[in-house]
């Protein structure tokens, strides 16, 4: 990663202009040319710096729902209760983190009433209680990583 | 969460862009292109649904971990409830912190409103930024068992997919 790889990655956390020519109009600002910031782009991109370039879209406009649900499980049961929770196609994540509740993941469906059949079902198959976390709100997401 | 409604039109822009805008000199050419309709009309959509907050930002999303940053907690913090929007702006806004929100408590299982995901090179920066945060919410950080705030780290991954907008109608 050179100094212009550096500029690049700073500057386009936060954003690309909105115009017809945007990378004319970054190469401007780092003191480059379009082909070379393009080059650039598609380098950082193929060797896995960049995981994506592009619009990020709120999840909401996916048209579904989507929540956040933690459980407690045992350790002898975690992976009869991993296997079952992943085997639901509407998890999209899950995680083992170190708390009491022990096993978080995101719910995303196409219907609001789906997320309660999941975790009944959940709670069913497993015979353990699953707390539901809605966000109720949520700020500002931004988050910018200098290099 | 309430949905957005979008249109056919903009349906098909998240269909056309959701693996990323083309490198190439005139992307909203191509994308007006795919679109069938002008460039302006193209470049005018883009800025209409960057307003309504239905794409958040054009930008370069790097890989973490390839930057150095392999390093993540989930902050969890106790706050009033009278003042949780008003302070969780407030981390909302730090740079270091992805994800913010709100969520129900499920008392005595778990007594946090506020979530904040903070993202660092080492381990020692991350528990710096959890005390920054500390301090600014010690004004309403209360406890409603013993324990005002903690940091949830993933220790497996168990699963992650995307989540993808099919092409065609629903």
């Amino acid at each position: 990663m050179d100094n212009l790889d550096k500029q690049l990655l700073n500057l386009l956390q936060k954003g690309l202009p909105i115009c017809e020519q945007p990378f004319a109009q970054v190469a401007e600002q780092v003191g480059s040319d379009e082909a070379t910031v393009i080059a650039r782009l598609e380098d950082m991109l193929e060797c896995g710096l960049l995981s994506r370039f592009g619009p990020m879209f709120d999840a909401a406009c996916w048209g579904g729902d989507f929540t956040l649900a933690a459980m407690e499980i045992p350790q002898h049961d975690f992976e009869m209760v991993n296997e079952i929770v992943n085997s639901f196609e509407q998890i999209a994540h899950n995680y083992e983190r170190a708390h009491r509740l022990n096993m978080w993941f995101v719910i995303g469906t196409e219907t609001a009433q789906e997320i309660f059949d999941v975790i009944a079902q959940i709670e069913q198959k497993t015979g353990y209680k699953v707390y539901n976390m809605p966000k109720e709100k949520e700020f500002f997401v931004g988050l910018y990583l200098p290099v | 969460m309430t949905a957005i409604t979008i249109t056919e039109l903009e349906r098909q822009y998240i269909v056309l862009t959701q693996d990323g805008l083309p490198l190439v000199p005139k992307p909203y050419h191509w994308l007006a292109d795919k679109l069938a309709i002008s460039v302006e009309e193209t470049l005018a959509m883009t800025k209409d649904l960057l307003d309504r907050g239905v794409i958040r930002r054009i930008a370069a999303v790097p890989n973490h971990y390839k930057l150095g940053y392999k390093f993540n907690g989930m902050t969890t913090w106790d706050i009033c409830d009278e003042r949780a929007q008003e302070f969780g702006e407030k981390v909302g806004q730090l740079p270091f912190v992805s994800h913010c929100y709100l969520r129900p408590r499920h008392l005595p299982q778990w007594n946090y409103n506020l979530f904040a995901m903070v993202h660092g090179r080492t381990e020692q920066e991350i528990k710096e930024k959890q005390h920054q945060i500390k301090e600014l919410l010690s004004d309403v950080l209360q406890t409603h068992q013993g324990q005002a705030n903690d940091i949830l780290t993933s220790t497996r991954i168990l699963k992650k997919t995307g989540l993808r907008l099919r092409n065609g109608k629903k």
